[in-house]
């Protein structure tokens, strides 16, 4: 929004410009390139990107964490066991008891090697207004997608960002893919 | 150079280090997170290192750590998980064999029952590992050098209810450790200073002279307690350590124990067998339901659910529940009763044939305790000068029964939850009121957890004078026993005249008087003297010769040794000596033969507190 100049401001300028037109020639030019342009903006940040680039700017995926990751949880709260397990034809009490044993430890787990918060702090189906410049990572927009931001909108899911994750340190000859070792009891 | 004060927690189920830096500005303590194995191959940097020790089989390959690659056994976590799968091969519980009086603690004893592969290894080399583990992530942390653990100046707290042999046994634990520059806190004392610690100045507004401080400290696996009584000398407050209690191994675990039988015949009654392995399970899931039912006092019961040991969990989960009713029975009522002051633990008597094992209370009344070890201490402030009492004796009044506490500082995990601290206040309260004395504040604001590592950490700030200083000296007086010159009479026990060679309340660095009598030892002989504690006769002076003693006030302890070498003496004659005794620097007790006629100045023979079994 730009402001009109008060008289004296204009007298003063247009005498400082006559001379600097004249004997200025950068200034000259610029004058000349602004005479009939809209008046400049603050730089917009550039549109962030939808995709890579280059497929060669992705991360390299680290497969010895998530291993390390799924052994943690099936350590404590038996999680692949679960998974692995067809629970079709099983009654809702067999699955209600054996989803305790799963949450209790995957939480414990969870809780001890992670923190994990909310990405938006408001309540689910509160209107949330996004600026221009928001992060595409941390909000993804559903429904009638288009148009200019700020968009205005209701949240639907808070989403989830983990803020730390620390994950035991392997042994070196140690094999990662042995999620839960097979057991043997001796007589 | 020693550049951090560093207080360790040994505890009979977790250890703990907590560390400041001596220079610079001022940081409260930092508690250490210990690098320890968790699993096979992986590796954990956590707070709490469990105190478990696990024997590696020789398939399982070496248990390498950052700083070892060819170990061969596991400190720590998964240490802890192995005594699920393989019993025989971890040791646990290695503070309580510590402070065995009948085993030779020296001896390898540990584990139980192990296969014969394992060369079993004593008490006190288990509390070394422990204490090697400590260095090593201490150096793996701080470089080692001048920063290694071995180089700073270390508390290592014991419980209040240590005789002088198990403190001794500590020492030599932390010493094969490299540990040089030691000192001992009793850990009630260091839950006090970690309180302290906590409050910042404002804990001067809470503890005025005249205050009587009861620590009641329940942890996993023993309950101990203590009377601290803030006193005025000088204008200026002072805190003196005035009574500790015995050994009670009783905590957290028997409860956990108690609901998991309670919660394993629930689940026989509906035709569902629990195997050994789904037993420790449901001890862990009844502690965790036990917990949420403590902590929140709107809920009617928890969910226990017990996974089955193969791969299939839907179908083979047991699924039941504990509800607040049966750990109000169980757990409040059980350990907790609301009982009289003049209540006093059952004891059992002992089968003709005990079984190596370790001596657990046979009462698990927490309260019961408590108000024995009161009404025995009633007379602990009677010699303490600066605190102004209820006299007794005045016309119309009693003495009190009990003594009587101002104040109730909880420590241990077990003291956590808020039905069981209630009820202990309310109880302590009722006993008070019946001696006309009034109700007890209960001070708040400390991490129960790790309290007691902080406090010692603040403790060996305090020695370098930053900070009041809690005094106490000894918790006993100690007294050798001589058996009197009389004709033997079968079934008779021979007289026994006790001899004190050390009196209560001796402050670290002083030596006590020498005592009159003579003692004659043989050259070249070990010589077995009977011992004898008390934590209650405060005004024996060292040379007291009692030749009688109300039934309890002097408990017999492991016997001590003398050995005189021959040299410059004919071995078998017999050369009298004098006992005189010493508080070392570190807070051990240190009896010195010194014969009557020396052959050179200083000459003196340590007498050994003896650790064997009886």
């Amino acid at each position: 929004m730009l402001q009109t100049l008060p008289l004296p401001t204009r007298l003063w300028f247009a005498w400082v410009c006559f001379f600097r037109v004249l004997f200025d020639g950068g200034f000259a030019s610029a004058a000349w390139a602004a005479r009939g342009a809209a008046p400049a903006l603050p730089a917009a940040p550039a549109p962030p990107s939808p995709l890579p680039p280059t497929l060669a700017s992705t991360v390299a995926p680290e497969p010895v964490r998530a291993l390390q990751l799924l052994s943690l949880l099936q350590r404590e709260g038996r999680l692949v066991d679960f998974l692995q397990q067809d629970i079709t034809t099983f009654p809702d009490a067999d699955v209600g008891a054996a989803a305790r044993v799963v949450h209790d430890g995957c939480r414990k787990a969870l809780r001890a090697h992670a923190t994990i918060e909310p990405v938006r702090s408001e309540d689910e189906g509160a209107r949330v207004v996004l600026n221009e410049g928001f992060a595409p990572d941390d909000v993804r927009l559903t429904g009638n997608v288009g148009g200019q931001p700020p968009y205005a909108g209701v949240l639907r899911h808070r989403g989830w960002r983990a803020t730390r994750l620390d994950l035991p340190q392997l042994m070196a000859g140690h094999d990662a893919h042995v999620l839960a070792p097979a057991e043997v009891e001796l007589p | 150079m020693t550049r951090y004060a560093v207080g360790i927690d040994l505890g009979t189920t977790h250890t703990t280090l907590a560390v400041a830096p001596l220079e610079g500005d001022p940081a409260p303590p930092e508690v250490l997170s210990i690098p320890q194995r968790v699993s096979q191959g992986q590796i954990e940097a956590q707070p709490l290192l469990p105190s478990f020790l696990y024997f590696a089989h020789a398939s399982e390959g070496p248990q390498a750590l950052p700083w070892d690659a060819e170990r061969t056994f596991v400190v720590g976590e998964y240490a802890r998980a192995r005594g699920v799968d393989a019993p025989a091969r971890v040791i646990a519980s290695a503070k309580s064999w510590l402070s065995h009086p009948t085993v030779d603690r020296r001896a390898g004893i540990l584990p139980l029952g192990a296969p014969e592969d394992i060369e079993k290894i004593s008490p006190v080399e288990t509390s070394w590992r422990y204490l090697e583990h400590l260095v090593e992530a201490f150096d793996a942390r701080f470089g080692g050098g001048d920063a290694s653990l071995t180089q700073q100046d270390v508390v290592i707290t014991v419980p209040a209810s240590f005789d002088a042999s198990a403190r001794e046994l500590t020492v030599e634990a932390a010493l094969a450790a490299g540990i040089e520059k030691l000192t001992l806190l009793e850990e009630p004392q260091a839950a006090l200073y970690a309180w302290t610690l906590g409050m910042g100045d404002a804990w001067r507004r809470q503890i005025a002279p005249g205050d009587v401080v009861l620590v009641v400290d329940v942890g996993g696996g023993t309950t101990d307690f203590s009377v601290i009584a803030a006193v005025d000398k000088d204008g200026a407050l002072d805190l003196v350590r005035v009574a500790v209690g015995d050994h009670i191994l009783l905590g957290g675990d028997n409860m956990d124990l108690a609901l998991a039988h309670l919660v394993r015949q629930k689940l026989e009654a509906e035709g569902k067998a629990v195997d050994r392995w789904q037993q420790v399970s449901l001890v862990h899931a009844c502690r965790v339901a036990k917990e949420r039912l403590l902590s929140d006092a709107s809920l009617a019961s928890a969910p226990i659910a017990i996974a089955s040991r193969g791969s299939a969990l839907l179908g083979a989960t047991l699924r039941t529940e504990l509800t607040r009713d049966e750990v109000t029975r169980n757990i409040v009522d059980g350990f907790f009763p609301s009982v009289a002051g003049d209540a006093r633990p059952t004891t059992r008597a002992r089968a003709g044939l005990t079984q190596l094992g370790l001596p657990y209370a046979s009462d698990p009344a927490v309260t019961r305790h408590l108000a024995a070890f009161l009404a025995r201490q009633s007379g602990a402030l009677s010699r303490l000068e600066g605190i102004s009492r209820r006299s007794a004796g005045e016309p119309g009044e009693r003495a009190p029964r009990l003594l009587a506490p101002t104040a109730v500082l909880f420590n241990g995990g077990v003291m956590k939850a808020d039905p069981l601290r209630h009820r202990l206040v309310e109880t302590l309260d009722a006993w008070l009121a019946a001696d006309g004395a009034p109700p007890v504040r209960v001070l708040e604001g400390a991490d129960l957890d790790l309290a007691v590592a902080r406090g010692a950490c603040a403790y060996a700030l305090v020695r370098r004078g930053k900070g009041l200083r809690i005094r106490g000296g000894t918790a006993r007086a100690y007294y050798v026993g001589i058996e009197g010159a009389v004709p033997a009479v079968p079934g008779l026990d021979p007289p026994i005249t006790a001899l004190c060679v050390a009196p209560f309340g001796m402050e670290e660095g002083t030596e006590a008087a020498l005592p009159p009598h003579e003692l004659g030892v043989v050259v070249g002989e070990a010589v077995r003297f009977r011992f004898f504690g008390s934590s209650v006769r405060r005004d024996d002076k060292a040379g007291d010769a009692l030749d009688e003693w109300k039934p309890g006030e002097l408990e017999e302890q492991p016997p001590i040794e003398v050995t005189l070498p021959a040299v410059g003496r004919r071995e078998g004659d017999v050369v009298p000596v004098r006992l005189r005794s010493r508080v070392t620097e570190v807070g051990t007790l240190l009896i010195e033969a010194e014969p009557l006629r020396p052959l050179h100045a200083d000459e003196r023979w340590r007498v050994e507190l003896s650790v064997r079994a009886g």
